[in-house]
């Protein structure tokens, strides 16, 4: 995650920067102005003045992107709330292809007149480039859908629901967190709505309404006789769905050392469990360094996916477009044509999915108005693709896109971000008990912690929430300052064995960095719990003076 | 529209203070205007022009408050952002650390503004981008580069009479330079206030020579090392440091806590050799002369010597603990030495050039305990030259443990943190007994 783009989308962007951290609860958008959009027939008009400018100045092809995002965040601490930030932003960036080259330009003036003055603005950026590039933008064709529209299929949108119920929930947990003997506690509900209307030259009019949710916690015990503290997040899922990700189903439930999610998330239950956790966290035994056999929940599984394998898998890094930020990838088109690259075992099966249920990253069209779809990255442990936009298909020798251009509002340009990557579970049926009874020396790990790979995702190191000691197939207690280090096809050939399809859960990313500048984009990864065999562990424990 | 003169965003705000119903009103306006160039593989990816104003209202009945934001700058949207704050804030319950709006306050005109920053334009941004692709053609490299600039205003006025404007621009550009085979790489960061300083040949150069020295990378084993620590290098470490938080260090949640209670200030923490402090009207990284709270921001010592001087308090922190309120840093500056970097490694017995760190992320926040990589040119040193270069390496150190093991510090030159783009005024520096823990086979 890029930090001002979480700045941004927390809500409290540029224009509430001077403004202090100030408490506040109430309906946060009037709920039929936050439901309310802007009519189709109004954007496109002001899309198709866009695109005659854009057409009439010279542009072969040209996009427009009107946008409305509404972003709601209620956060609280101990008792109290700290912060509503409601923003609404609405403007429209306008991208044209002139003499081989892009151009971009964005404007917050959203009328006919402003139409007009973005496309030629962007014209004349992409005319300005043009006398430097030499290599002409190829351009997948591309069908146009006419007037079509897609939704999130939620069942409660969220910003319908009162504050006030939030903010009961959020202080409901910070009072269970404190009553269990947490001594600071921090817990939030973001939400984001956007309201994205897509329209090209190709002549696509494409109307999407897309809801995310994410809630969150973190509960904090201190020691002020040995200076020490130790935390636990929660294990909720940021998802592509309405509010009702926040009614608890015990169906939903996956029981275990501690209780993990599906597509219902119990935030009140999760707390008390973490709180415990904290409290057991400070007298965990210290790991010792060695090889171990790690036991990967999904909760923890999906960032590692996240930065060995999406990642790694995008074509735009392959190619070296993020050379000078985000970073390139050990993964090559020779690779790739080789037809031969054993990623990972024959347990290794790893999806892409740009429509998957429940999802961050589910949308029907594209940001370059592309239908969406799924596709394979990994058969069998073999690479069989990459993910791809329109001006890189034909390096991939493909005559469509794969779908995967999106951008993070209206005022940055669209380019190759990643869609729901995903392993997929095992065939064989094995449920998590089964896994670990079969493990002598290992390690469990539940959650996401610290997270870190090199600029060719060779070399990782990740962390967690919560780390559980394996011996001789019993979990025998918890272990503290555990971090696991390997090279990325090395770990994925340890792959063992994949929990099947009962197990299988999503986790994800809200605010996923890449790009100059930097955009933040959100994705989903799910997996069953997997076993990777001979890991090396470390130990980061550190001490100061 | 983007960008407001301060008569014209005073104008604005009063009329949006006029609607306020409220006990008490804030209002927050700012607004950009820039552009940006991106290249790859040698060529334009892509390119952008853009402008944003944004507005937020933050309305009080006693103590409670709401805050909403918008984009629309009509009357009646105006009017709208008011009242639906003050829904909010009708609704909100009390708060009990709310402290009431500053009245009037003196600030200093800041020094973050230069004309020709702020008349660049994308043919400009195109011809200085087209200068680093000279040079990459011309050394069979591929570069990958990036070149933004924006000019920026944040104005503030409240109920209470406070208003506040500051206006600023900068540059900033970055490239990153590979042989053809993919075996050596290098890069340069560059970011002013005044573009007239920005030399995106001469960075490129610098680039491109790193580029091609490190082909050919030998591993070596991971292990405690003397590193010397370019500016570029120095500064990702350091930034996740750059929180001197009160609060958090008395919550005994921060490395700034004290053992039994309490905070660390006034206690050596560091190297008598490291002093930070920060500064608004410091010429090559001049910075707004006033904070989020309305508080002007003065010359602030951090640590000096060594020793934590100061602690940020907020307002409500301040009134609590009986204290000055201090805002937190504006930015920052790092004082060095007088050695240059070839001082650093002539003096070298065994070490590690480090040109850039990367993906550094938070491992232990007890005692800042950090892990990311080397990238970019790695060099190992012998006997007071470089040797060859090596391999790049994970490591796991933490910075405050770093600059206690400060042995030489250069000239603080204004430096790129690589992930947040922000610039710090920071040293070169060579520091002992740095931890790598393993290998890493990426170019």
């Amino acid at each position: 995650m890029k930090r001002r783009n979480f700045i941004y989308l927390t809500g409290v962007g540029a224009g509430a920067m001077m403004l202090p951290n100030l408490p506040s609860f109430g309906t946060p958008i009037d709920p039929a102005e936050a439901l309310k959009q802007v009519d189709t027939r109004i954007k496109k008009e002001l899309a198709d003045a866009a695109l005659n400018t854009a057409k009439s100045k010279g542009a072969s092809y040209a996009d427009v992107r009107i946008g409305r995002y509404l972003n709601q965040a209620v956060i609280t601490r101990e008792r109290r709330v700290l912060n509503v930030g409601n923003s609404e932003s609405y403007g429209v960036g306008v991208r044209v292809l002139v003499n081989g080259c892009w151009g971009f330009a964005a404007t917050n003036d959203v009328t006919k007149d402003g139409m007009a003055k973005v496309a030629n603005r962007a014209v004349a950026v992409a005319k300005a480039n043009a006398r430097i590039s030499t290599k002409p933008v190829e351009l997948a064709p591309q069908q146009g859908y006419g007037e079509v529209s897609w939704k999130t299929p939620i069942e409660k949108n969220a910003f319908e629901v009162p504050i006030k119920e939030k903010v009961d929930l959020l202080l409901a947990c910070n009072g269970a967190a404190l009553t269990g003997g947490a001594t600071f506690v921090n817990s939030s509900i973001l939400a984001i709505n956007e309201q994205k209307y897509f329209a090209s030259t190709d002549g696509s009019y494409i109307d999407q309404d897309i809801h995310r949710l994410y809630p969150n916690f973190t509960v904090t015990k201190t020691d002020p006789a040995t200076n020490s503290f130790e935390s636990r997040a929660a294990l909720s899922v940021p998802c592509g769905m309405g509010y009702e990700y926040l009614t608890p189903s015990e169906s939903e439930k996956v029981h275990g050392i501690v209780t993990r999610y599906k597509q219902r998330y119990d935030m009140l239950e999760d707390i008390k469990n973490a709180t415990k956790n904290t409290t057991e966290k400070i007298t965990a035994k210290s790991v010792e360094p060695g090889k171990y056999d790690l036991v990967l929940d999904p909760s923890h599984l999906w960032l590692t996916i996240h930065e060995s394998v999406a990642h790694p898998t995008e074509l735009d890094r392959v190619l070296g477009y993020e050379a000078n930020y985000a970073g390139t990838s050990f993964l090559t088109l020779d690779k790739l044509h080789s037809g031969n690259f054993h990623f990972g075992s024959k347990n290794m099966n790893v999806v892409a999915d740009k429509l998957q249920a429940g999802s961050l990253g589910a949308v029907g069209y594209d940001d370059e108005g592309v239908k969406c779809g799924q596709w394979d990255l990994v058969k069998d442990g073999v690479l069989v693709n990459f993910q791809a936009i329109r001006d890189q298909a034909h390096i991939l020798g493909l005559d469509h896109s794969q779908g995967c251009c999106y951008a993070q509002t209206w005022s940055d340009v669209q380019f190759q971000r990643m869609p729901n990557v995903s392993l997929q579970p095992g065939k064989t049926p094995l449920s998590v008990d089964e896994m670990i009874k079969g493990v002598e020396k290992g390690i469990y790990i539940v959650g996401n912690g610290s997270f870190s790979i090199d600029q060719q995702r060779y070399n990782f190191q990740f962390g967690g929430q919560l780390f559980y000691e394996i011996k001789n197939g019993k979990i025998i207690g918890m272990l503290n300052d555990v971090a696991y280090q390997a090279t990325n096809q090395e770990f994925w050939n340890s792959l063992v064995a994949v929990c099947d399809k009962r197990d299988y859960r999503l986790g994800g990313a809200f605010n996923d960095g890449k790009g100059q500048p930097s955009q933040s984009n959100a994705v989903s990864h799910g997996s069953a719990t997997s076993r990777f065999n001979g890991v090396n562990v470390i130990n980061t424990k550190r001490r100061i003076g | 529209m983007p960008l407001l003169s301060k008569e014209e965003a005073q104008t604005l705000l009063k009329k949006v203070l006029s609607y306020s119903k409220a006990d008490e009103c804030i209002i927050g306006l700012s607004g950009e205007e820039g552009g940006n160039i991106r290249t790859a593989l040698n060529q334009v990816s892509t390119a952008g022009d853009i402008g944003t104003l944004s507005l937020s209202v933050s309305s009080t009945y006693g103590k409670k408050t709401g805050t909403a934001s918008i984009n629309e700058f009509d009357d009646a949207s105006l009017e709208k952002v008011v009242r639906r704050s003050e829904e909010l804030a009708q609704l909100a319950p009390e708060n009990s650390e709310h402290m009431p709006p500053l009245g009037p306050q003196t600030f200093a005109e800041s020094i973050t503004y230069n004309d020709k920053t702020a008349a660049i334009t994308p043919e400009q941004r195109a011809d200085m981008m087209a200068k680093s692709l000279e040079v990459t053609k011309a050394a069979n490299l591929v570069a990958a580069g990036y070149l933004e600039n924006g000019t920026d205003f944040n104005a503030v006025m409240n109920s209470k009479g406070l208003f506040a404007y500051n206006k600023a621009t900068n540059v900033t550009f970055t490239v990153t330079t590979r042989n053809e085979a993919g075996t050596g790489s290098g890069y340069a960061a560059r970011g002013f206030t005044d573009v007239s300083k920005l030399d995106t040949y001469g960075a490129t150069k610098i680039a491109a020579q790193k580029a091609s020295a490190s082909v050919g990378a030998k591993a070596i084993e991971p292990g405690k090392y003397t590193v010397i620590l370019e500016p570029t290098a120095a500064v990702y470490m350091l930034e996740n440091m750059f929180r001197f938080d009160a609060r958090s260090a008395e919550e005994g949640r921060s490395y700034l806590s004290k053992k039994g209670g309490g905070t660390r200030l006034g206690e050596k923490l560091m190297d008598d050799k490291v002093t930070i402090y920060s500064d608004p009207f410091n010429a090559d990284l001049p910075a707004s002369t006033w904070s989020r709270e309305g508080l002007p921001h003065e010359k602030t010592y951090w640590i000096q010597n060594g020793v934590v001087k100061n602690l940020d308090y907020d307002r409500y922190w301040a009134q609590k603990k009986g204290v000055k309120p201090v805002p937190g840093p504006s930015n920052i500056i790092m004082e060095g030495g007088t050695a240059s970097l070839e001082d650093m490694i002539k003096s070298t017995e065994r070490g590690i050039l480090v040109s850039r760190l990367w993906y550094i992320r938070m491992v232990d926040p007890q005692v800042l305990a950090l892990t990311g990589l080397t990238r970019d040119g790695t060099f190992y040193i012998e006997n007071g030259k470089i040797k060859f270069p090596i391999k790049n390496m994970r490591f796991n150190e933490s910075p405050v443990i770093m600059l206690n093991n400060v042995e030489t510090l250069g000239k603080p030159e204004r430096a790129i943190s690589v992930e947040s783009y922000r610039g710090y005024m920071i040293p070169p520096m060579k520091i002992r007994d740095f931890t790598f823990t393993s290998l890493s086979d990426a170019v």
